[in-house]
């Protein structure tokens, strides 16, 4: 039996109006894979993002997402994925423990897991002692760090990650990497946007999306290659000038 | 249900930890219950009286000392000049002006009859009716003291009066504060109800948070749940807190059954949460969903019989009234305070509002949507 792909689209397009955010994308990932799913500001990312994630209906097109249709499964999706959104959507005036545990009840875990798997989680990211701050007192990249581990703290299959390191210092954003291939090598498959280049090249394959169209989809490698350039940035630039909508 | 639970945890965390919310809870009833009580007092006081006297007699002297003794009148001009009065009142220094006639009480004695002449000031129509109608009493009661006097043989009195006393049912002494703090205490409760919940939830909205909440399995049910429970106890919370005080500071005991009270109070917090959830899935930010409130509360507040009577409205505003739930807790604490009615009384009310509960919380139910 040939292993089915984990995210699959066909077809799959959103309009609101005249306006086509997402164009007929199609493309698979695979299980286990740290997908970058690329484009400049307004070329459609959040919106296909959103219609994965069960948060907007499609207008046309399949898509399904752990082997459940976007349109007809979307309960059954949420339970298997995680999400973090541009916004940071941890509640600040809760503690870290306390997001934690709320997160993790919604998602049906059982005490005893939750119990273990904080103190774990709490060691890894070096905060034994801060369990009880509230979350709107820590700082930014600590934040971004907690969203990441309350997104697959109750390990799910897929993490849909929305431009997860806007705004965080270097150091951190290579941490934040680090996090990220760990639970890649745990079997999450990753699907990440981002506007950073380098963060682009630890990706296995990368999408690049134009005017809602998905124009390019390959290893960083591959991509380098077939544009004839010597790095990711290069390859961005030569795709992104294409683009003839405006920044939305 | 575990999910509930772990919802209702969160909510309340995080109730309890806003100072701003806790001050609302705890400050916003015993501010208003303490001061808005006094001031809102229907009786008229301290009327303005300017008064001119052409006749400088004993009886005028009497009937001035009597008008000033029953405490609603304070003299301020007293005067030859009827343009003098009238300047005063130009100048908003009285409110009501008296002539007493030349030859006041030559007429009186001699013809058994005098006219007196009143102008009263009608910028404040209520201050102007009311003044006016003491005043006339005042005056009959003179007239008839004096008639008393005279009288040799009342028995064979040729003239006959009709005297009317009357009786102020179920508030014996007409006093404004155990009809004006069951009121109040209505509009508090809707008020902090409706608000809170619109913008706890707007909050979630603004701050993302409800976009992470719609990307777990939570179920509508679940989460409009997780946010209705906890403000439907804080509102029987500030309930508990304004019926303390207007038993500690105004003493008011009702005469039906706190039960009655509650048990309406629990229906209709229903209604002003589901309004206030209705309000939120409308809106996107909180500054929107607090101007929708005050726009609401308005309407509320001026159409549902708390300053005046619904019946005395035109039938276009009677009508609003009756989609006006507020006017029916106004009108069943009243009526549970002051007349002691039952459950059973005002079983049609509980009707009406768990009408309206359905509807606007299906309505808002229907609004949310966790995806577009």
């Amino acid at each position: 039996m040939t292993e089915q792909p984990i995210i699959y689209t066909e077809h799959l397009t959103k309009r609101f109006g005249d306006f086509t955010a997402v164009d007929a994308i199609s493309f698979e990932v695979q299980k286990g894979e740290i997908f970058g799913f690329l484009g400049a500001n307004g070329a459609g990312k959040t919106t296909a993002m959103r219609m994965l994630c069960g948060l907007s209906l499609p207008t046309s097109g399949k898509a399904t997402i752990a082997g459940f249709d976007v349109y007809k499964q979307t309960e059954k999706i949420k339970q298997n994925i995680g999400y973090m959104s541009q916004k940071f959507s941890l509640y600040e005036d809760l503690t870290i423990k306390e997001n934690i545990r709320f997160y993790a009840g919604i998602y049906g875990k059982s005490d005893a897991f939750i119990k273990d798997k904080t103190a774990q989680l709490l060691q890894q990211l070096n905060l034994e002692a801060e369990g009880d701050k509230l979350v709107g007192s820590l700082p930014l990249g600590l934040k971004q760090k907690l969203a990441f581990s309350v997104a697959v703290f109750h390990e799910p299959q897929i993490v849909f990650l929305d431009e997860p390191t806007g705004g965080v210092d270097p150091v951190t954003r290579r941490e934040f990497w680090n996090m990220i291939y760990e639970a890649a090598t745990a079997g999450i498959t990753i699907f990440v946007t981002t506007h950073y280049m380098d963060e682009a090249e630890y990706c296995n394959r990368i999408s690049i999306m134009v005017d809602g169209k998905i124009e390019a989809l390959d290893t960083p490698a591959g991509l380098k290659e077939t544009y004839n350039a010597a790095t990711m940035d290069d390859v961005f630039l030569q795709l992104a000038r294409k683009a003839t909508r405006s920044d939305a | 249900m575990r999910t509930l639970r772990f919802l209702l945890q969160k909510e309340f965390k995080q109730v309890f930890r806003d100072p701003a919310i806790l001050r609302i809870i705890f400050m916003m009833p015993i501010i208003q219950l303490l001061v808005l009580p006094w001031a809102a007092d229907y009786e008229v006081k301290n009327i303005k009286l300017a008064i001119v006297d052409h006749d400088h007699s004993d009886y005028s002297r009497q009937f001035i000392s009597k008008v000033t003794a029953s405490g609603y009148f304070q003299l301020d001009q007293y005067t030859t000049s009827y343009n003098k009065a009238v300047e005063e009142v130009e100048k908003e220094n009285a409110d009501i002006v008296v002539e007493i006639p030349v030859h006041f009480e030559k007429d009186l004695v001699k013809e058994s009859k005098a006219p007196l002449f009143m102008a009263v000031n009608a910028i404040n129509g209520v201050k102007a009716v009311l003044g006016a109608s003491y005043l006339q009493s005042i005056v009959q009661d003179y007239n008839n003291e004096i008639r008393q006097q005279w009288m040799q043989l009342p028995r064979f009195s040729p003239q006959t009066t009709i005297e009317i006393t009357s009786s102020n049912w179920f508030n014996p002494l007409m006093d404004y504060k155990l009809f004006m703090v069951p009121g109040i205490l209505v509009l508090l409760v809707t008020m902090v109800g409706s608000f809170l919940a619109a913008l706890n939830i707007v909050k979630e909205k603004e701050v993302g948070t409800i976009e992470q909440i719609n990307v777990t399995p939570i179920k509508k049910y679940q989460f409009i749940l997780g946010k209705l429970i906890p403000f439907w106890v804080l509102g029987l919370l500030i309930l508990t807190i304004g019926l303390a005080i207007s038993l500690i500071v105004y003493g008011i005991h009702p005469a039906g059954s706190f039960l009655t009270i509650y048990a309406f109070a629990a229906v209709y917090l229903l209604v002003v949460l589901g309004l206030g959830l209705l309000i939120s899935t409308y809106c996107n930010t909180q500054q929107q969903a607090m101007l929708i409130s005050f726009f609401l509360m308005m309407i509320f507040i001026l159409l549902g019989g708390l300053y005046t009577p619904i019946e005395s409205m035109p039938q276009w505003a009677q009508w609003i009234a009756k989609f006006n739930p507020v006017s029916y807790f106004i009108e069943v604490m009243r009526r549970v305070v002051l007349k002691g009615s039952s459950l059973a009384d005002i079983a049609p009310q509980i009707g009406i509002i768990l009408l309206f509960a359905f509807v606007l919380n299906g309505w808002a139910t229907w609004n949310y949507r966790k995806r577009s």
